[in-house]
């Protein structure tokens, strides 16, 4: 589904993704690890197509398309979807009516009909229990005055409508309380399925108890040092990143 | 001359399309027509045209054509009079060549333009934009001057409403039907709130004016409903001076909304207009503008120069009057719709958008003059600026010396989108009692890349997610607009937008 080849990233002159090689196939869950300042956000940004980001070398591979030649309101229509780090506010525009835009652009795309306000309003609203949130955020401005927690809350309730193909999911865990921790997980859990895979940034092994990886990969400074399955983070929990620091690149 | 008229807003159903949803949505554009429109498409019209130029002779000619009481000419040659000795004012931030008002006619009885046989006739561009505001194809064909046979049903429509407005004792009707009716009440209150002596455009419409709308609700009356008029400038080379007069009596109420469209042509055109508005005790008057005159081409040539005058008073204790205006047409708009808060415990509002995108030009804000005690006036105003246009926001709070307890509070935003539009802001504040409460609060922000990538990886392309985040932005606005305008500004922001990106 996505085959990424030595792909090498910039910003602003200053090399960040050193020949990231990674293969995800659906129904898969990779794991991403990595100490602050790896590059973590910067290649979950890169898959979504933020500018800022110069691509100097390597290719990507999405169902078979050029994911780097594709603007990135076509990746999210094609079924790539970014749940943000720091997700962003904007002040005046209802969740709701952000969502069902959002909804009804990637329904074009894919030749389906438009939803109507009403069909959209049930769906949303069963999207709203399976994350246990209160519907009262749907009529709010998105993200706007939302906690830290809510937020990321609120990045899930957006994968739940939009269904995505390819999610990554960029430190979601950090800033959830335990019981939205275990809330969320569950949302990503009831999503799965062998058709759509899932990229998930973290610092923490506990997130990886509610979903369990098929790989886990350490990025350090820009590269990938190391994979392996679920019991590579509980090693990492146990033992930091310094004994894969000095690993050459591995061929995830 | 243009075709103006008066409608009154239909709540019945109708059935044009179903663009945004709801059935109050559907009814976002005008769909009746006003009684004098049939001007424009019939062939025993008047042609006459007052020679080009201004002179007197102009002037009586007008007034003679309109068959006007004596007291109304003589005002008029007053104004004329007035205005002769006036300069042309240029304080304003704003850039044009200069106007030959001697180039101009003043009085044109609409020529009959090529008839269009159908809307396949019609400029793609233009019907494209129609089809985006989703007015209703009678109303599509009327601006672009295509045929309609249904416009006759639809004023016997309006004058259903007339009926029910009458029964409530509420006069509704043009400028030019209320000097024949209601001569007192236009003697009375006419230049009372603008004289002619106000500014140089206020001076010339009082001279030339060619008609409007007149509008009175009785004490202690409730309009029923939103009371509203399209005014269109039609012809070529005219200007349009029209005149818009409200009166609300001890404890009545209105919501008058004024909506504005016209064709798109290469030359510029004057629209000087000059809206008075008196409110007694008790009374409150919510005047919403949506204001779409043409901007001109992306290279800013054609385009209408608004330059209008628009105030009211509160004339008694507890009056209100509101503003709302959303401005996106016009080459140059340069108007500041004020309230001078006579009456003890009087509010003014002001709640403003104004997008400039292209070669556009807006220079508009108001003036709140608090004379009473324990007056209270509001200003929220957005500043949009694309492309290479440029807006300014410049307001007055002037609170007078017995203005006791006076308050006010001002927001002004500006919202940049891209590198070559300007915003600019001027606030002025005259403040002679110590007792008064004043708070400005100012703001000037960027549109954010970080907000478009946002909705872009959702699946929003970037046009729309600019149309999104500038529509949040004026949510406040937008807010006090009656539902059915509020959706017509929100898709008129949208489009006023397109090709702002890039
Ligand atoms: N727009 C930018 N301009 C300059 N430097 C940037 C920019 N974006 C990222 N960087 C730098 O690139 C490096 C990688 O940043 P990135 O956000 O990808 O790290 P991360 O692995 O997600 O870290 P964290 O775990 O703290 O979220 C950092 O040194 C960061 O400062
Ligand atoms: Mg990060």
């Amino acid at each position: 589904m996505l085959s990424i080849k030595n792909l090498h990233v910039s910003v602003e002159d200053t090399e960040i993704l050193k020949g990231v090689n990674l293969e995800v196939k659906p129904g898969e869950i990779h794991a991403i690890m990595g100490p602050n300042g790896s590059g973590k956000s910067t290649f979950a940004n890169v898959l979504a197509g933020r500018e800022e980001y110069e691509v100097t070398d390597g290719e990507v591979t999405y169902l078979g398309q050029d994911l780097l030649d594709m603007a990135p309101e076509e990746r999210a229509r094609e079924g790539v979807f970014l749940a943000f780090q720091y997700p962003v506010e904007i002040p005046g525009v209802s969740t709701s009516h952000f969502m069902k835009t959002a909804l009804n652009a990637i329904r074009e795309h894919r030749g389906e009909e438009q939803l109507d306000a009403m069909q959209f309003l049930k769906l949303a609203r069963e999207k709203m229990q399976l994350i246990e949130m209160d519907e009262k955020f749907l009529h709010r401005s998105v993200n706007d005055g939302f906690s830290g927690g809510e937020k990321k809350r609120n990045e899930i309730f957006q994968m739940a409508v939009l269904e995505p193909k390819l999610a990554i999911l960029d430190e979601t865990d950090s800033g959830l309380d335990i019981d939205a921790l275990r809330i969320v997980a569950n949302g990503v859990n009831k999503l799965r399925s062998s058709d759509n895979a899932f990229i998930v940034v973290t610092h923490y092994q506990r997130l990886l108890n509610y979903i369990v990886p098929d790989y886990v990969h350490v990025l350090v400074d820009g590269r990938i040092v190391e994979s392996g399955d679920k019991n590579l983070a509980l090693r990492l929990e146990e033992q930091g990143y310094d004994w894969v620091k000095d690993n050459d690149a591995v061929t995830a | 001359m243009s075709t103006e008229n008066d409608t009154v807003k239909t709540p019945q159903k109708s059935d044009y399309d179903d663009k945004f949803g709801s059935a109050e949505q559907q009814e976002t554009i005008e769909k009746l027509t006003q009684s004098d429109y049939k001007w424009g498409f019939t062939t025993d019209i008047e042609t006459e045209v007052a020679p080009k130029g201004l002179n007197e002779d102009t002037i009586r000619f007008i007034s003679a054509k309109k068959k006007e009481p004596e007291f109304l000419l003589e005002w008029r040659l007053k104004a004329f009079r007035y205005w002769q000795k006036m300069q042309e004012p240029h304080w304003p931030n704003v850039n044009y060549p200069p106007i030959d008002y001697q180039d101009a006619y003043y009085y044109a009885a609409p020529k009959p333009k090529k008839e269009l046989k159908s809307m396949d006739e019609v400029d793609p561009q233009l019907r494209e934009t129609f089809e985006k505001l989703g007015i209703p194809l009678d109303e599509q064909k009327r601006l672009a001057g295509v045929a309609v046979d249904a416009v006759m049903d639809s004023v016997s429509v309006a004058t259903t409403f007339k009926k029910e407005l009458a029964k409530h004792g509420i006069i509704f009707c043009s400028f030019s039907d209320a000097v024949q009716n209601h001569p007192d009440l236009i003697e009375k209150y006419l230049g009372s709130v603008v004289p002619y002596t106000d500014n140089f455009f206020a001076a010339l419409n009082s001279a030339v004016f060619s008609d409007g709308s007149f509008c009175y609700i009785p004490k202690g009356v409730r309009c029923p409903m939103e009371l509203s008029t399209y005014f269109r400038i039609n012809a070529a080379n005219t200007g349009q001076f029209e005149r818009t007069l409200i009166v609300a009596e001890e404890g009545a109420y209105v919501s008058y909304l004024e909506g504005c469209t016209a064709p798109m042509r290469d030359e510029n055109q004057l629209h000087a207009a000059v809206v008075e508005i008196i409110a007694h005790k008790d009374a409150e008057v919510k005047y919403s503008t949506v204001q779409n005159w043409y901007p001109g081409d992306k290279n800013g040539v054609g385009g209408i120069y608004n330059f209008v005058t628009k105030r009211g008073i509160c004339l008694e204790e507890n009056a209100k009057i509101s503003w709302t205006q959303v401005e996106t047409g016009s080459a140059i708009t340069w108007k500041y719709p004020s309230v001078i808060l006579k009456g003890d415990n009087s509010i003014g509002e002001f709640y403003s958008v104004a997008l400039t995108n292209n070669y556009q030009q807006a220079d508009t804000g108001t003036k709140m003059i608090h004379l009473g005690k324990n007056t209270r006036s509001t200003i929220i105003s957005k500043g949009i600026s694309a492309g290479k246009s440029q807006n300014s926001y410049r307001g007055l709070v002037r609170v007078s010396k017995n203005a006791d307890n006076a308050r006010n509070f001002s927001q002004c935003d500006s919202l940049l989108i891209g590198d070559k539009c300007g915003a600019h802001t001027f606030p002025y504040l005259e403040i002679s009692n110590t007792t008064a409460k004043v708070e400005h609060e100012a703001t000037t922000s960027k549109i954010g890349e970080d907000q478009i990538f946002y909705l872009n990886q959702r699946g929003i392309d970037t046009e729309d997610a600019i149309g999104m985040i500038v529509n949040g932005y004026c949510k406040e606005v937008f807010m006090e607009l009656p539902m059915e305008f509020a959706v017509e500004a929100r898709n008129l922001l949208a489009i006023s937008l397109e090709g702002s990106v890039g």
